[in-house]
């Protein structure tokens, strides 16, 4: 065949660069919709709470993740610094995925648990107060602003429209949801846990009596993240190998 | 005949007010439904910009009644370069405006007092600004305008449409604008060199499918049988990039008035389309795009042909289709399954084959023509711009090797190829190109000043050795500081040592960056004094092919 064809005829052209640029495309992104292992199967993954979802659209926000990654390499060191290399499943309801490209600071796949809330309000607020050669922003704002119920119920109501697991009480909770979780030992707070186990309950910011604030909510997100799979019943040589 | 065309360009009249209608319309609901501050202002950009856009279309059409009742109406003729005016112009903005926030953000690096504790200025906010400005602002202004320029010249056909054309360049100003402003504002969805909000997505896919009906209409309208190779490229990249975007960004609104969004993908698969696209808007709008500017402004200015026919063919098909499987190198050790990385990793490694082809395709061109490297600084930038080419992609397929790229990834080695690509190659051959157009279109003798391109030249080619030098040595430093181990087994470095090493390097890099920028505020002050119709001061240094078309002198017998 004469490449004159495509000189001459601009719809043959166009159409034949269509069919050139979309096989890529279509073998590496579409088996991973119907391929079983790409998301392995793990015990404890549950939905954000409202607070924690909450928290985590102001990490996007922020544009956190142009600074730090969400994903544990399979390397030694990155094991040894930073835990168990990240599963699949670990991102499986994160609209959308945080895995980054850059850590100018460090990896926060497992952060969770690993600093005290109070640390993190003292970190958020300024970041050279904790760690003196930090070049991390300060976020003063975090503390004053609050989350608005309203907006945060819209948005899960959307996630639950994109696929993520939101139950219907789940959704008809999510104003007492927020309020709960900062506020421990409470009735409310012992429901929030059933319907979202693991989920970390606390004054986060340190301010009693106040509804939640942006701080409280990122550091929400922030202390959940890496804490939900339970890696005593994670088998990788398992079904899981691929 | 004459009748048809009055018709045609009436409904074109009624076609465009609508448009313009609706858009005011859609931007008067974000502007007073939005409970979004900064929605309702990306609602009142959007009402005025198409307001003024509307009145402005319905005075030029009844002028023109008018002057047609009194039979004194000249239907426009030849080439419709007022669009490429403005992009040009817009470019040089632009691109002063995206260098300045990298700047910023360098320093930033290095000294974080200078986030100011501001939301809107701190540095997750800011830097998607930086790469936004200066691959879509500055680069797009630069693709749209020199691809009207060449498929009107390679085709000898004037630019489809009569609003169209404007409604492309005035939009993505528009596109720009709201896009930018959103990230101070804290608006976005957090997919890198895709962090635009699902109703700016939804504007520019508009804007793209106008701008692919004018590029394919000029094509149609073509008194040259053969579609020049320029276009293929342009054409991959206008197509390429509309496939890419719609499938990335696709997303569900929270509401038709918030401003918040979620993609349908997640996880893996999020992970896989958004690399799919990100790698691909390197390939496509970056190297693509911009290889069309090669294939048309290499040629003119050293006056010779390009050097093989088969090689551009070639090129150009081994280039599009290996491309865009590469996505993959960036998710090396990832959750994304292992087939998916080293189908990624071979496709990065066999790319360096069509890139390289298409690199020497550039630089033979200029056979016969090599002194002309010597003589005339526009063809220096424009072959220079091949060169780092050449450089940043073979760096590319060797940092996508999976041994390469676990101690690269994450690291400012990354950075800094991406700028040995963005500023050594994009930039520079936007800056050769700039500087062959302002002559041209605006029907100068020539630049103001061909020593002031010199100047730009070797103050911005120091500023990118200082910028990628700098960030290889930080970057495999701390690559390098991440995996030590001390001698009892223990990891030697915690990561913030790894960061406090980084500092002379973070000066270092924002001093590349000053000195860059610096380049092209030389370049906007010549671009400026060109427009404004200045005599030249060096015309004897300056090649006859530095004049528009119109005013050069033959060459001697």
């Amino acid at each position: 065949m004469k490449h004159e064809v495509f000189e001459k005829n601009s719809i043959i052209l166009l159409v034949g660069i269509l069919i050139v640029v979309s096989i890529g495309g279509l073998f590496q992104i579409a088996p991973l919709f119907w391929i079983d292992s790409t998301i392995e199967k793990v015990k404890g993954m549950r939905p954000y709470t409202p607070l924690e979802q909450a928290g985590r659209d102001i990490y996007i926000r922020e544009g956190c993740y142009n600074c730090h990654s969400q994903m544990v390499r399979t390397l030694r060191d990155e094991v040894e610094r930073y835990g168990h290399y990240s599963l699949a499943a670990e991102s499986m309801y994160d609209h959308p995925f945080q895995w980054g490209s850059k850590r100018t600071g460090p990896d926060l796949a497992r952060v969770g648990g690993k600093y005290s809330d109070q640390w993190h309000v003292e970190h958020l607020h300024n970041p050279r107060s904790v760690v003196p050669e930090s070049i991390m922003p300060s976020y003063p704002w975090l503390l004053t602003r609050r989350v608005d119920p309203t907006d945060v119920e819209a948005r899960l109501k959307t996630l639950r429209k994109v696929g993520v697991p939101y139950s219907d009480e789940m959704i008809a909770s999510v104003r007492t949801d927020i309020a709960a979780q900062v506020n421990p030992d409470s009735r409310p707070a012992r429901e929030l846990l059933k319907r979202y186990p693991k989920a970390r309950v606390a004054k986060f910011d340190g301010q009693a009596g106040v509804p939640a604030t942006e701080m409280d909510a990122l550091i929400a997100y922030l202390q959940v993240l890496g804490q939900l799979v339970d890696f005593a019943t994670f088998d990788a040589a398992g079904p899981n190998l691929r | 005949m004459a009748d048809t065309r009055e018709g045609l360009e009436a409904f074109g009249d009624v076609l465009a007010v609508m448009v313009a209608g609706i858009f005011t319309l859609v931007g008067a609901i974000w502007f007073f439904g939005s409970s979004d501050p900064a929605m309702s202002f990306h609602g009142l950009l959007m009402m005025v910009g198409s307001a003024i856009a509307g009145i402005y279309i319905l005075t030029v059409a009844f002028k023109e009644k008018a002057a047609r009742a009194i039979g004194s109406y000249e239907p426009p003729e030849g080439y419709f370069d007022g669009p490429i005016k403005v992009t040009v112009v817009a470019a040089v903005i632009w691109g002063i405006a995206g260098f300045l926030v990298g700047v910023v953000l360098a320093l930033q690096l290095a000294f974080p007092a200078l986030n100011f504790d501001l939301p809107w200025i701190s540095f997750g906010r800011l830097r998607p600004l930086h790469t936004s400005a200066v691959i879509f602002a500055f680069g797009g202004n630069v693709l749209i305008g020199t691809s009207f320029y060449v498929v009107q010249r390679t085709c000898h056909a004037r630019l489809a449409g009569r609003w169209a054309p404007w409604f492309v360049v005035w939009g993505y100003q528009l596109f720009i604008a709201i896009a930018g402003t959103g990230y101070l504002l804290g608006i976005t969805q957090a997919k890198e060199y895709a962090e635009p909000e699902w109703y700016a997505d939804l504007f520019l896919t508009i804007i793209w499918v106008t701008y692919l009906l004018v590029f394919l209409g000029t094509i149609w309208r073509r008194k040259e049988p053969h579609i020049y190779v320029a276009n293929w490229f342009y054409l991959a990249f206008i197509v390429t990039i509309a496939m890419l975007h719609l499938v990335n960004n696709a997303a569900l609104p929270v509401s038709f008035t918030s401003p918040a969004s979620y993609v349908l993908w997640s996880g893996v698969q999020d992970a896989m389309t958004q690399w799919w696209y990100g790698h691909n808007a390197v390939g496509f709008f970056l190297t693509a795009g911009f290889l069309g500017i090669m294939y048309y402004f290499i040629p003119k200015r050293v006056e010779r042909p390009v050097y093989s026919y088969r090689l551009s063919i070639v090129h150009f098909w081994t280039l599009i289709f290996i491309y865009i499987w590469a996505g993959p190198h960036h998710l090396h050790y990832t959750a994304l399954p292992e087939w998916a990385q080293t189908l990624g990793m071979t496709f990065s490694i066999m790319l360096w084959m069509p890139s390289w082809g298409g690199m020497i395709n550039g630089l033979m061109t200029l056979s016969g023509a090599w002194d002309k490297l010597r003589t005339d600084a526009v063809v220096r930038l424009l072959v220079v711009s091949v060169a780092f080419y050449g450089m940043s992609t073979f760096e590319g397929p060797l940092m996508s090797i999976k041994a390469v790229n676990s101690l690269s990834h994450y690291t400012d080695w990354t950075i800094g190829h991406v700028h040995s690509g963005a500023l050594g190659w994009v930039a520079m051959v936007s800056f050769g190109a700039i500087y062959c157009l302002v002559p041209w279109l605006w029907n100068r003798k020539g630049l103001y000043s061909m020593r002031l391109v010199e100047w730009h030249f070797w103050i911005s080619t120091l500023g990118i050795l200082l910028y990628i030098t700098a960030m290889w040595v930080s970057g495999i430093t701390q690559g390098l500081m991440w995996r030590a181990y001390d001698s009892l087994g223990f990891l030697q470095y915690s990561f913030i040592e790894t960061v406090e090493a980084m500092h002379p390097y973070y000066v270092i890099r924002a001093i590349g960056g000053i000195l860059f920028l610096t380049g092209a505020l030389i370049m906007a002050y010549n671009v400026w004094r060109t427009i404004r119709g200045d005599e030249p001061v060096d015309i004897a240094e300056q090649p006859r092919v530095a004049a528009a078309p119109g005013l050069r002198l033959q060459p001697a017998e």
